[in-house]
């Protein structure tokens, strides 16, 4: 971001911190015409409070890349990024309630809250932060008792699908919160284990999911150079994942390979 | 109060390595050493008060500049380690010689500063070079006699106490004991002999088992000094602990905590952040400590944990830039503290080149300012505002002109009398109170 551009927009986000901080505490009995008014200011502050958390990241990377990072600078941006995904957790769990009546949408917006909880346990590598298990915990208990209530119309056979479709069409929201959360493992485990490639460190584990898609193409291509396309190799190198969605796009890419390997 | 410059010294080339990184009187305010972030250390002598010439009484010229720290390259982790100085602390003075420790990230070093004016003259064997005599020419034998000789300052190290920090040292603190001390790292503390450098009795470890449970780490820690048992550190949640080494070898618990709650109505992503405490100084008496988080400074009364028991603001104008503040990193700035000799003043830097006075008994406060242009040789300094919208009276500075590149980090006050020392950037001012030249 521009230099002017950064200070314009971090004036911006002085004066919204400074007053909309003081929305931030939602008790269960507020009334619900307060909340809506206070919502109306609300999308605004989550895109400061959004814009101040991808600032965040950049340094916690930045001071990554440094020759011997400030561990307390570290510790303290952290620790900032916490304290928002936490806020962010909870505003998310307020939308979803406010916004039951909406039906469909509100079913959208559940299960994306919910992949929020979840993808801290179904990240392909299995690590986990322990602050976000704990988050993941709590946000499924307040959501079971909604559950109940709101997803009535749904199947849980389904539930599942649009999980992992969710999961494959991953979009920034969800691929900055399972960046960050790695990022936290990694710059706090590799401040101890320095190495002059902190950077590709960082960065090789954030795009596995797409490492798959890698060899799935490579994997394709050698294929049909052999004249048939095996789509049984396709579960053996992506087994995580593997599901009735995958098999849609599988052929997806098996068109564009036919379309590469042609031209 | 209000002070008069008297003396200005300037490194060489100004940029990188010639930043001022701590600065230090020993305990009679004779000598005053400065670190920088080239490794080098200043050391600067109060020039003796003479009757002929009132004039320089009291400028402190300098003394001994040596090379202190060296950069280094760790092979294990393949990072180069800085030569910055971060901390110098003077030894209570035993014998002619003086002596100071001196760190860095990752090493402390015991230097011993002496003064030679003689030298022997004279010898049997070698002639005034040194050469060796053609044996034929000695007739007869001389005793070597000593004459006098220009001041020659002389400056060896005599113990370096390395490999004992995982993590860059924050403080060092002499302990009242005059035979041992302490460095903290972000994460734990030592307690070395100054007589033995290979090995040390770690004190306080607070580094969580899981790294990635790290939430809070060590920013500065000191002895009491009286109490040669008790020392206290600092961390970046705002707390203090007040540690007692006669209770276990291994002090993570603390005997008090000294934390204050949070203001709920001041609360904001940048709460914890700015409670950090970035230094912390016991009272001349013992009885109090003063902390500095980066809007306040803040006397604690040891015998009280809730709260402190004195808050001053020193730049609450910049509570509503905070965001800005963050973005430039300016937010992770540890700024020192410093108590005058009375413990009546207490003093700290700021923006700008500014820096602040706060008189406990008067609840005065003024902001003076340390700058080339603003200050000429025994110049006296006049009181600097910085407004806040509303009417703006001539030569008040406004928040958003105020220079974010020129902090005072770093000030130190004379163990006695009034005179400080201020480093700003690569420039070190000496301020003197004439006025009132004894304490009161």
């Amino acid at each position: 971001m521009g230099e002017e551009e950064g200070l314009h927009q971090t004036q911006l986000l002085d004066t919204m911190f400074v007053r909309g901080l003081k929305r931030k505490c939602f008790d269960g009995e507020e009334d619900i015409e307060g909340t809506l008014a206070g919502f109306k200011a609300i999308p605004s502050y989550n895109l400061q409070r959004q814009s101040l958390l991808d600032m965040s990241l950049v340094k916690l990377q930045l001071c990554h890349m440094l020759v011997e990072p400030n561990l307390c600078r570290s510790v303290l941006i952290a620790n900032t990024v916490r304290q928002i995904q936490e806020e962010m957790t909870q505003d998310g769990t307020w939308q979803m309630i406010n916004t039951q009546s909406a039906g469909q949408t509100s079913l959208d917006r559940l299960v994306s809250t919910d992949i929020l909880c979840r993808s801290s346990k179904e990240q392909a590598e299995g690590k986990l932060v322990p602050v976000y298990s704990t988050f993941a915990k709590d946000c499924e208990g307040t959501q079971s008792q909604d559950n109940s209530e709101i997803m009535s119309t749904v199947t849980s056979p389904q539930v599942p699908r649009n999980l992992q479709s969710n999961m494959w069409e991953m979009e920034n929201p969800q691929e900055n919160r399972g960046n960050f959360q790695k990022s936290l493992d990694q710059i706090f485990e590799t401040l101890e284990n320095k190495s002059p490639n902190t950077v590709e460190d960082l960065f090789s584990e954030v795009d596995n999911s797409y490492y798959d898609l890698d060899t799935v193409l490579t994997g394709m291509m050698s294929n049909t150079k052999m004249g048939h396309c095996d789509l049984e190799t396709f579960p053996s190198q992506t087994s995580a994942n593997s599901n009735s969605n995958c098999k849609s796009d599988l052929n997806e890419l098996d068109h564009i390979v036919e379309i590469l390997v042609e031209s | 109060m209000e002070g008069e410059s008297i003396y200005e010294v300037d490194s060489e080339d100004g940029v990188g390595a010639d930043i001022i990184s701590t600065v230090e009187f020993n305990h009679t305010g004779e000598l005053l050493a400065t670190g920088d972030k080239g490794g080098r250390v200043v050391i600067f002598q109060r020039e003796p008060e003479s009757k002929n010439e009132p004039y320089i009484q009291g400028e402190y010229n300098v003394y001994s500049t040596f090379q202190s720290h060296e950069p280094e390259f760790d092979y294990l982790k393949s990072l180069e380690i800085e030569e910055k100085i971060n901390k110098i602390k003077w030894l209570p003075q035993q014998n002619a010689a003086h002596s100071l420790l001196s760190t860095n990230d990752k090493t402390i070093k015991l230097w011993k500063v002496t003064e030679r004016d003689k030298r022997p003259e004279g010898y049997n064997l070698k002639d005034e070079e040194g050469k060796l005599k053609d044996l034929s020419t000695v007739t007869s034998l001389q005793v070597p006699v000593l004459k006098p000789m220009d001041l020659m300052v002389e400056v060896t190290p005599r113990r370096i106490f390395a490999n004992g920090h995982t993590y860059h040292v924050n403080s060092i603190s002499v302990n009242s004991d005059c035979e041992t001390y302490m460095s903290a790292d972000d994460l734990r503390i030592n307690l070395w002999h100054l007589a033995i450098t290979d090995r040390s009795f770690n004190i306080v470890d607070i580094k969580p088992a899981n790294m990635e449970d790290l939430t809070e780490v060590i920013t500065a820690s000191e002895f009491h000094p009286h109490h040669c048992n008790l020392f206290v550190y600092s961390s970046s949640k705002g707390s203090l602990r007040l540690c007692d080494m006669r209770a276990s070898a291994l002090c993570d618990k603390h005997s008090k905590l000294f934390e204050e709650p949070e203001d709920p109505s001041n609360r904001s992503f940048f709460s914890e952040i700015i409670s950090s405490v970035s230094d912390v100084k016991f009272s001349h008496s013992g009885r109090y400590m003063l902390t500095r988080d980066y809007l306040t400074v803040k006397v604690w009364d040891l015998n009280m944990e809730t709260k402190p028991i004195e808050t001053y603001q020193v730049h609450d104008y910049l509570r509503s830039k905070l965001c800005s503040l963050y973005e430039n990193d300016c937010i992770f700035d540890k700024f020192e503290c410093a108590w005058n000799g009375s413990d009546s003043v207490i003093m700290t830097g700021a923006y700008n080149n500014f820096f602040r006075m706060f008189d406990r008994n008067t609840k005065r406060d003024v902001t003076l300012e340390a700058s080339r242009e603003s200050s000429k040789p025994r110049a006296i300094l006049k009181p600097r505002r910085v407004c806040v919208g509303g009417k703006r009276r001539k030569d008040d500075i406004s928040v958003d002109s105020l220079d974010f590149t020129k902090k005072i980090l770093h000030t130190a006050w004379h163990p006695t009398e009034n005179i400080i020392a201020i480093a700003a950037t690569n420039n070190l001012y000496i301020f003197q109170d004439k006025v009132n030249s004894e304490m009161h």
